[in-house]
Protein backbone atom coordinates (compact mmCIF):
# COMPACT_ATOMS: atom_id res chain seq x y z
CA UNK A 1 0.00 0.00 0.00
CA UNK A 2 1.68 2.87 -0.65
CA UNK A 3 0.50 6.32 0.70
CA UNK A 4 0.63 9.98 -0.70
CA UNK A 5 1.55 11.10 3.14
CA UNK A 6 4.31 10.18 4.52
CA UNK A 7 5.58 10.98 8.42
CA UNK A 8 8.66 12.06 9.21
CA UNK A 9 10.30 13.12 12.38
CA UNK A 10 12.02 16.37 12.58
CA UNK A 11 14.64 17.75 14.38
CA UNK A 12 16.36 21.52 14.85
CA UNK A 13 17.13 24.33 16.78
CA UNK A 14 18.58 27.65 16.28
CA UNK A 15 22.44 28.23 15.52
CA UNK A 16 24.04 28.98 18.47
CA UNK A 17 25.52 32.12 19.14
CA UNK A 18 27.62 34.01 21.33
CA UNK A 19 24.96 34.97 24.09
CA UNK A 20 23.14 31.47 23.58
CA UNK A 21 25.57 28.55 23.18
CA UNK A 22 23.67 25.35 23.45
CA UNK A 23 20.10 26.80 21.81
CA UNK A 24 17.24 24.58 23.13
CA UNK A 25 16.46 21.47 20.13
CA UNK A 26 12.83 20.83 19.06
CA UNK A 27 11.24 17.86 17.42
CA UNK A 28 8.47 17.95 15.60
CA UNK A 29 6.58 15.03 13.87
CA UNK A 30 4.80 15.71 10.71
CA UNK A 31 2.96 14.57 7.73
CA UNK A 32 3.92 15.65 4.01
CA UNK A 33 4.54 13.99 0.97
CA UNK A 34 7.96 14.16 0.55
CA UNK A 35 11.26 15.16 2.77
CA UNK A 36 12.06 18.43 1.57
CA UNK A 37 8.14 19.40 2.06
CA UNK A 38 8.19 18.06 5.72
CA UNK A 39 11.45 20.34 6.40
CA UNK A 40 9.90 23.42 5.17
CA UNK A 41 6.94 22.63 7.04
CA UNK A 42 8.84 22.07 10.20
CA UNK A 43 10.20 25.60 9.90
CA UNK A 44 7.26 27.01 9.11
CA UNK A 45 5.66 25.79 12.87
CA UNK A 46 8.77 26.48 14.72
CA UNK A 47 8.54 30.02 13.36
CA UNK A 48 5.03 30.04 14.86
CA UNK A 49 5.93 29.01 17.70
CA UNK A 50 9.48 30.04 18.66
CA UNK A 51 11.76 33.15 17.40
CA UNK A 52 13.30 31.27 15.28
CA UNK A 53 14.07 31.33 11.08
CA UNK A 54 15.21 28.86 8.62
CA UNK A 55 18.05 31.27 8.18
CA UNK A 56 19.19 31.55 11.57
CA UNK A 57 18.34 27.68 12.35
CA UNK A 58 19.75 23.95 11.70
CA UNK A 59 17.98 20.82 10.69
CA UNK A 60 19.79 18.16 12.92
CA UNK A 61 17.82 15.36 12.22
CA UNK A 62 14.78 14.20 9.90
CA UNK A 63 13.50 10.63 9.76
CA UNK A 64 10.96 8.89 8.09
CA UNK A 65 8.55 7.07 10.63
CA UNK A 66 6.93 3.61 9.70
CA UNK A 67 3.80 1.90 11.22
CA UNK A 68 5.21 -0.53 13.70
CA UNK A 69 2.05 -3.15 13.41
CA UNK A 70 0.43 -2.27 10.01
CA UNK A 71 -1.62 -5.88 10.12
CA UNK A 72 -3.60 -4.12 12.75
CA UNK A 73 -6.75 -2.35 12.87
CA UNK A 74 -6.89 0.81 15.02
CA UNK A 75 -9.02 3.70 15.70
CA UNK A 76 -7.08 6.83 15.01
CA UNK A 77 -8.33 10.15 16.31
CA UNK A 78 -7.13 12.60 14.82
CA UNK A 79 -7.45 16.61 15.85
CA UNK A 80 -6.89 19.17 12.97
CA UNK A 81 -7.15 23.15 12.47
CA UNK A 82 -8.48 23.58 8.76
CA UNK A 83 -8.92 27.21 7.02
CA UNK A 84 -12.53 27.29 5.39
CA UNK A 85 -13.47 29.95 3.40
CA UNK A 86 -14.88 31.68 6.24
CA UNK A 87 -11.99 31.51 8.89
CA UNK A 88 -9.97 28.73 11.05
CA UNK A 89 -11.76 26.23 12.26
CA UNK A 90 -10.59 23.25 14.90
CA UNK A 91 -12.43 19.65 14.57
CA UNK A 92 -11.50 15.86 15.65
CA UNK A 93 -12.24 13.13 13.69
CA UNK A 94 -12.28 9.18 13.89
CA UNK A 95 -11.15 7.09 11.21
CA UNK A 96 -10.32 3.11 11.32
CA UNK A 97 -7.18 1.58 9.76
CA UNK A 98 -4.37 -0.65 9.97
CA UNK A 99 -1.41 2.55 9.79
CA UNK A 100 -1.44 5.81 10.93
CA UNK A 101 -0.17 7.04 7.48
CA UNK A 102 -3.98 5.50 5.84
CA UNK A 103 -6.21 7.37 8.65
CA UNK A 104 -4.45 10.69 7.83
CA UNK A 105 -4.37 10.20 4.06
CA UNK A 106 -8.28 8.77 4.61
CA UNK A 107 -8.39 12.44 6.70
CA UNK A 108 -7.34 14.54 4.20
CA UNK A 109 -9.29 12.75 1.51
CA UNK A 110 -12.39 13.13 3.50
CA UNK A 111 -12.10 16.83 4.12
CA UNK A 112 -11.43 17.79 0.73
CA UNK A 113 -14.90 15.98 -0.08
CA UNK A 114 -16.83 16.90 2.38
CA UNK A 115 -15.37 20.36 3.70
CA UNK A 116 -13.81 21.24 0.14
CA UNK A 117 -10.64 22.11 2.06
CA UNK A 118 -7.55 21.50 0.10
CA UNK A 119 -5.02 19.91 1.73
CA UNK A 120 -2.34 23.03 2.07
CA UNK A 121 -5.03 24.35 4.28
CA UNK A 122 -5.04 21.42 7.14
CA UNK A 123 -2.81 21.52 10.21
CA UNK A 124 -2.75 18.49 12.24
CA UNK A 125 -2.46 18.88 15.41
CA UNK A 126 -2.67 15.30 17.64
CA UNK A 127 -3.09 12.71 16.60
CA UNK A 128 -3.89 8.95 18.86
CA UNK A 129 -4.72 5.62 18.86
CA UNK A 130 -8.04 5.23 20.50
CA UNK A 131 -9.29 2.23 22.27
CA UNK A 132 -12.40 0.71 21.28
CA UNK A 133 -14.57 2.70 24.06
CA UNK A 134 -13.64 5.94 23.98
CA UNK A 135 -14.20 6.16 20.27
CA UNK A 136 -17.42 9.27 19.83
CA UNK A 137 -18.13 8.46 16.42
CA UNK A 138 -21.19 6.21 15.47
CA UNK A 139 -19.89 5.63 12.25
CA UNK A 140 -16.40 3.72 13.79
CA UNK A 141 -18.23 2.63 16.85
CA UNK A 142 -20.62 0.36 14.43
CA UNK A 143 -17.27 -1.91 13.52
CA UNK A 144 -16.34 -2.30 17.22
CA UNK A 145 -18.52 -5.46 16.98
CA UNK A 146 -16.43 -9.22 17.38
CA UNK A 147 -19.58 -10.90 15.74
CA UNK A 148 -19.78 -8.33 12.66
CA UNK A 149 -21.93 -9.84 9.35
CA UNK A 150 -23.26 -8.06 6.79
CA UNK A 151 -23.81 -8.82 3.09
CA UNK A 152 -22.41 -7.49 0.28
CA UNK A 153 -25.47 -5.67 -1.53
CA UNK A 154 -24.33 -4.38 -4.52
CA UNK A 155 -21.90 -6.60 -6.39
CA UNK A 156 -20.56 -5.35 -9.77
CA UNK A 157 -18.28 -7.87 -11.45
CA UNK A 158 -15.34 -6.20 -12.70
CA UNK A 159 -12.72 -7.68 -15.81
CA UNK A 160 -9.61 -8.91 -13.26
CA UNK A 161 -7.97 -6.69 -15.28
CA UNK A 162 -8.00 -3.39 -16.82
CA UNK A 163 -6.66 -4.60 -20.25
CA UNK A 164 -9.77 -5.99 -20.06
CA UNK A 165 -12.35 -3.00 -20.09
CA UNK A 166 -15.14 -2.81 -22.28
CA UNK A 167 -17.13 0.14 -22.66
CA UNK A 168 -20.30 -2.12 -24.16
CA UNK A 169 -21.62 -5.16 -22.84
CA UNK A 170 -23.84 -7.53 -25.19
CA UNK A 171 -26.11 -8.29 -21.44
CA UNK A 172 -27.09 -6.44 -18.97
CA UNK A 173 -25.11 -7.58 -15.56
CA UNK A 174 -26.09 -8.91 -12.98
CA UNK A 175 -25.68 -6.95 -9.76
CA UNK A 176 -26.92 -9.60 -7.21
CA UNK A 177 -24.05 -10.40 -4.94
CA UNK B 1 -34.22 -13.56 -2.62
CA UNK B 2 -32.31 -13.25 0.58
CA UNK B 3 -28.29 -13.03 1.76
CA UNK B 4 -26.58 -16.50 2.15
CA UNK B 5 -22.95 -15.26 1.69
CA UNK B 6 -22.20 -13.04 4.32
CA UNK B 7 -19.12 -10.67 4.92
CA UNK B 8 -17.89 -11.98 8.60
CA UNK B 9 -15.00 -12.99 10.04
CA UNK B 10 -14.24 -16.14 9.05
CA UNK B 11 -15.62 -16.08 5.26
CA UNK B 12 -13.63 -17.20 2.86
CA UNK B 13 -13.07 -15.45 -0.43
CA UNK B 14 -11.12 -15.33 -3.73
CA UNK B 15 -9.35 -12.28 -5.20
CA UNK B 16 -10.84 -11.48 -8.47
CA UNK B 17 -8.66 -8.17 -9.03
CA UNK B 18 -5.06 -7.34 -8.57
CA UNK B 19 -1.74 -8.65 -7.75
CA UNK B 20 -3.21 -12.13 -5.67
CA UNK B 21 -5.66 -12.92 -8.49
CA UNK B 22 -7.19 -16.38 -8.20
CA UNK B 23 -6.00 -16.80 -4.49
CA UNK B 24 -8.21 -17.99 -1.95
CA UNK B 25 -8.19 -15.32 1.24
CA UNK B 26 -9.80 -15.65 4.41
CA UNK B 27 -11.21 -12.66 6.32
CA UNK B 28 -9.64 -11.73 9.42
CA UNK B 29 -11.25 -8.70 10.16
CA UNK B 30 -13.62 -6.23 9.29
CA UNK B 31 -11.68 -2.50 9.05
CA UNK B 32 -14.61 -0.78 7.56
CA UNK B 33 -17.43 -0.61 5.48
CA UNK B 34 -15.21 -0.88 2.13
CA UNK B 35 -12.10 -2.78 3.81
CA UNK B 36 -11.65 -6.30 4.97
CA UNK B 37 -8.36 -7.36 6.93
CA UNK B 38 -7.76 -10.21 4.73
CA UNK B 39 -5.30 -13.54 5.72
CA UNK B 40 -3.88 -16.62 3.42
CA UNK B 41 -1.70 -19.14 4.74
CA UNK B 42 1.09 -17.56 1.83
CA UNK B 43 1.00 -13.94 2.30
CA UNK B 44 1.42 -11.77 5.49
CA UNK B 45 -2.13 -10.46 6.42
CA UNK B 46 -3.19 -7.15 4.92
CA UNK B 47 -5.76 -4.96 4.06
CA UNK B 48 -8.56 -5.63 0.83
CA UNK B 49 -11.14 -4.15 -0.41
CA UNK B 50 -14.72 -5.97 -0.83
CA UNK B 51 -14.21 -4.99 -4.42
CA UNK B 52 -11.46 -7.20 -4.75
CA UNK B 53 -13.09 -10.51 -2.88
CA UNK B 54 -15.65 -12.94 -4.23
CA UNK B 55 -17.18 -14.11 -1.36
CA UNK B 56 -17.47 -17.97 -1.62
CA UNK B 57 -19.96 -20.34 0.43
CA UNK B 58 -17.07 -21.50 2.79
CA UNK B 59 -16.69 -20.68 6.28
CA UNK B 60 -14.10 -21.44 8.80
CA UNK B 61 -14.43 -21.22 12.68
CA UNK B 62 -11.84 -19.07 13.57
CA UNK B 63 -11.90 -15.78 16.24
CA UNK B 64 -11.11 -12.15 15.31
CA UNK B 65 -7.26 -12.11 13.57
CA UNK B 66 -5.93 -15.33 14.65
CA UNK B 67 -2.20 -15.87 14.14
CA UNK B 68 -1.08 -17.39 11.53
CA UNK B 69 -0.80 -20.97 13.54
CA UNK B 70 -4.22 -20.85 14.62
CA UNK B 71 -5.30 -19.76 10.62
CA UNK B 72 -3.81 -22.86 9.10
CA UNK B 73 -4.79 -25.19 11.76
CA UNK B 74 -8.16 -24.07 11.37
CA UNK B 75 -8.14 -24.18 7.92
CA UNK B 76 -6.94 -27.98 8.17
CA UNK B 77 -9.81 -28.38 10.26
CA UNK B 78 -12.36 -26.80 8.22
CA UNK B 79 -11.00 -28.33 4.87
CA UNK B 80 -11.36 -25.84 3.28
CA UNK B 81 -9.03 -27.03 0.23
CA UNK B 82 -10.79 -29.90 -0.76
CA UNK B 83 -14.55 -28.17 -0.59
CA UNK B 84 -12.85 -25.79 -2.67
CA UNK B 85 -11.61 -28.19 -5.19
CA UNK B 86 -14.90 -30.58 -5.48
CA UNK B 87 -16.97 -27.25 -5.43
CA UNK B 88 -18.63 -26.71 -8.85
CA UNK B 89 -16.92 -23.29 -8.71
CA UNK B 90 -13.67 -24.35 -7.87
CA UNK B 91 -13.27 -27.27 -10.73
CA UNK B 92 -13.98 -24.59 -13.18
CA UNK B 93 -11.19 -22.70 -11.95
CA UNK B 94 -8.68 -25.62 -12.22
CA UNK B 95 -10.45 -26.76 -15.39
CA UNK B 96 -9.43 -23.32 -16.86
CA UNK B 97 -5.93 -23.44 -15.65
CA UNK B 98 -5.09 -26.50 -16.72
CA UNK B 99 -6.33 -25.03 -20.11
CA UNK B 100 -4.53 -21.89 -20.24
CA UNK B 101 -1.18 -23.88 -19.57
CA UNK B 102 -1.66 -26.54 -22.52
CA UNK B 103 1.13 -26.56 -24.87
CA UNK B 104 0.92 -27.76 -28.55
CA UNK B 105 1.28 -31.25 -28.06
CA UNK B 106 -1.04 -31.22 -25.59
CA UNK B 107 -3.72 -29.86 -27.56
CA UNK B 108 -3.04 -32.33 -30.52
CA UNK B 109 -3.99 -35.08 -27.74
CA UNK B 110 -7.40 -33.47 -26.82
CA UNK B 111 -8.29 -33.58 -30.50
CA UNK B 112 -7.59 -37.01 -31.19
CA UNK B 113 -9.23 -37.65 -27.61
CA UNK B 114 -12.54 -35.69 -28.69
CA UNK B 115 -12.56 -37.00 -32.36
CA UNK B 116 -12.74 -40.35 -30.35
CA UNK B 117 -15.29 -39.67 -28.12
CA UNK B 118 -17.16 -38.04 -31.12
CA UNK B 119 -17.12 -41.23 -33.18
CA UNK B 120 -18.30 -43.49 -29.89
CA UNK B 121 -21.11 -41.02 -29.62
CA UNK B 122 -22.28 -41.03 -32.98
CA UNK B 123 -22.01 -45.00 -33.03
CA UNK B 124 -24.29 -45.31 -30.26
CA UNK B 125 -26.81 -43.03 -31.63
CA UNK B 126 -27.09 -44.73 -34.89
CA UNK B 127 -27.41 -47.92 -33.17
CA UNK B 128 -30.48 -46.47 -31.11
CA UNK B 129 -31.75 -44.61 -34.30
CA UNK B 130 -31.93 -48.24 -35.97
CA UNK B 131 -33.44 -49.77 -33.14
CA UNK B 132 -36.60 -47.43 -32.99
CA UNK B 133 -36.70 -47.23 -36.44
Amino acid sequence: MSYKFHQFQVVGRGLPTETDEHPKIYRMKLWATNEVRAKSKFWYFLRKLKKVKKSNGQMLAINEIFEKNPTTIKNYGIWLRYQSRTGYHNMYKEYRDTTLNGGIEQMYTEMASRHRVRHHCIQVIKTATIPAKLCKRESTKQFHNSKIKFPLVFKKVRPPTRKLKTTYKASRPNLFV
Amino acid sequence: MPFKRYVEVGRVALVNYGKDYGKLVVIVDVIDQNRALVDAPDMVRGQMNFKRLTLTDIKIEIKRVPNKKTLIAALEAGDVKNKWENSSWGRKLIVQKKRASLNDFDRFKIMLAKIKKAGVVRQELAKLKKETA
